[in-house]
């Protein structure tokens, strides 16, 4: 990929960076029914979603957000917003970052990971509709824990990536992409990596 | 009416002085090698030895002082190499010597080539900077020792601009018995340089920087010291770089640094007057900003400003719709998700380091360019500011 030129962006995403839609003008005056807030600052990525819900109907009726990011994260969020409205709850919930992606015509790889935030707002604001509205028991709770937030990588995938042969902390990064970015995540992923070679490969 | 288009981002690269192209044009049919020993190749060795002499003469080098590389980048990667050398013809008399020490806000080109040292068994230390990106002189003098080889501080900084004490740092070397080399590249054509004066042992710069042609790059070398080339297999360049000369390039620097002699001193004035304007109007028209790098010991040209809340990438791509050419202080745009490691040394937290852009002024910026900037600028970081979920900043 030619990295230099920064518009390998899709003329998608140029368009939803340049006019992004349903921006949330006025969060206080928004009265919606679900809010998620994730990402943070110091990898330079963070996204606000909130929802309307038709309660009866189970379908998201509105959606509204804002993002601290670059221009693929402005626009996937931007997409993302256009693509639930009118999406029954429980099928919004699953929308995955490659749903997302595909929907802009593809993404550089190194952006990947904004557009991981996106579907994780939504998920967000959805969960937090359900607190709010009695449903606890739907929220999935995700039985991977995200243990790398800039790169999205989860404790799962560690393990895996443990069963597959990785051993040292280098050949996990180069295999998952883990602590490339803020590198918070390095202390715990030692242990864990360290935890599962115990596991599985001890005697 | 066309869109107007202002390029601001001169410490990435220039545009071609028109004197530049044009020698470059009447440098075309000289194809010779210089190392031949007919008429053609005869030739083609004059222009470059007399380039050689104009760009010595230009930093009060000696002209076999001047070797001629690929780039700024080569330049630093030979001067480092040398601190590994294992050749005994090199001359390089380490004894206990070994160690290198250089700034945390150094070109990656030293970083990545003193991690690979460092990687290979020779100790690096990474002096620190203060909050305006000036080498910490205190942390300098307690680390250097005489286990130390080389010390490595860049003159001026592509980011942020800010000008080191090359002279006072090279005499805090050289009193410890180690050899200082400085890289350049943003300094040589901007400021002046003189390499007996500032007392370096080495000093990298660059063409395209100062409206000469890429790939071609400089490095002084003192004649006394010792030496150990990057490339070898051929005596050019004294046997110090290896490789045909890049006859049109050479040409092209020497040409380059003629015309900076004429305009440079002039330019960083004007510059100057056009840096305290935009400054001034950031502050007047935009909240929450904060500048980087230091107030008065910096390039005219340079001015790197901080908008809290405001991702880079989004400021430049917004600006380059509007004709507006920056750079961004986070690597993002580049293919990196880190922010700069030159505003996290100066301690700028990563959000005021993810919101930081670059303006670098050229020899074709007018106070109209900067007077649109002024007028764009505002909306650009405003509708940022929109679609931003984190401005203003939660408490």
């Amino acid at each position: 990929m030619d990295k230099s030129n920064i518009w390998v962006y899709s003329d998608k995403i140029k368009k939803h960076f340049t006019q992004p839609k349903n921006l949330l003008d006025d969060e206080k005056k928004y009265k919606e029914d679900g809010k998620g807030i994730v990402g943070n600052i110091k990898c330079g990525d963070q996204m606000l979603m909130v929802i309307k819900v038709d309660k009866d109907k189970h379908t998201i009726t509105d959606c509204k957000w804002k993002t601290y990011g670059c221009a693929s994260a402005i626009a996937s969020t931007s997409i993302l917003s256009e693509m639930v409205k009118g999406m029954k709850i429980n099928e919004a919930y699953k929308l995955s970052p490659k749903d997302i992606a595909s929907k802009l015509g593809g993404l550089p790889e190194h952006k990947i990971h904004c557009s991981v935030l996106g579907d994780k707002a939504l998920r967000a604001a959805i969960d937090d509709y359900y607190k709010r509205n009695g449903m606890e028991e739907r929220i999935k709770k995700e039985k991977a824990k995200i243990v790398c937030q800039c790169m999205n990588v989860t404790d799962l995938e560690i393990e895996h990536a443990v069963l597959e042969g990785t051993r040292t902390y280098l050949e996990l990064q180069e295999k998952t992409k883990i602590g490339t970015v803020c590198g918070q995540c390095k202390p715990e992923t030692l242990k864990l990596l360290d935890k599962y070679i115990k596991q599985h490969f001890d005697k | 009416m066309s869109k107007r288009k202002i390029y601001l981002d001169h410490n990435a690269t220039t545009p071609l002085h028109p004197e530049v192209k044009k020698a470059l044009k009447d440098a075309m049919e000289l194809f010779g090698n210089a190392s031949s020993l007919h008429d053609y190749g005869r030739a083609t060795k004059a222009a470059i030895e007399k380039a050689r002499k104009d760009i010595a003469g230009f930093i009060n080098a000696k002209p076999d002082e001047v070797i001629f590389t690929g780039s700024g980048s080569e330049s630093n990667n030979t001067v480092l190499n040398i601190v590994q050398c294992c050749s005994s013809v090199c001359n390089v008399a380490h004894g206990h010597r070994h160690e290198i020490i250089t700034s945390k806000i150094e070109h990656p080109c030293i970083l990545e080539s003193s991690k690979c040292l460092l990687e290979r068994g020779t100790p690096v230390t990474y002096i620190k900077v203060d909050k305006y990106g000036k080498v910490d002189i205190d942390e300098l003098k307690k680390k250097i020792s005489k286990k130390t080889l080389l010390v490595s501080i860049m003159m001026a900084n592509n980011e942020i601009g800010t000008i080191e004490d090359v002279k006072r740092i090279a005499k805090i070397t050289h009193d410890n018995g180690a050899l200082f080399h400085t890289d350049a590249v943003q300094a040589v054509g901007k400021v002046p340089v003189d390499v007996r004066a500032l007392n370096v042992d080495f000093l990298s710069f660059s063409a395209h920087k100062i409206y000469g042609p890429k790939g071609i790059g400089g490095l002084y070398v003192r004649s006394s010291v010792p030496f150990c080339p990057l490339i070898r297999g051929g005596h050019q360049e004294q046997g110090r770089r290896a490789g045909t000369e890049n006859t049109l390039g050479i040409i092209g620097l020497a040409k380059a640094l003629q015309m900076r002699k004429k305009e440079m001193s002039q330019e960083a004035k004007r510059f100057l007057g056009y840096k305290k304007r935009l400054k001034k109007a950031i502050e007047d028209k935009i909240p929450k900003v904060s500048f980087n790098g230091h107030p008065t010991d910096s390039l005219t040209s340079t001015l790197n400003v901080s908008f809290e809340g405001s991702e880079g990438e989004a400021i430049l791509l917004y600006l380059d719709m509007e004709g507006i050419a920056v750079s961004t202080g986070s690597a993002c745009a580049s293919g990196s998700l880190d922010p700069s490691h030159v505003l996290l040394a100066v301690g700028l937290g990563p959000e005021k380091a993810h919101g930081a852009i670059r303006f670098s002024m050229g020899r074709d910026t007018t106070k109209e360019d900067i007077d649109y900037v002024i007028e764009k600028l505002p909306k650009v970081i405003k509708k940022v500011r929109d679609i931003s979920s984190a401005y203003p900043a939660k408490k």
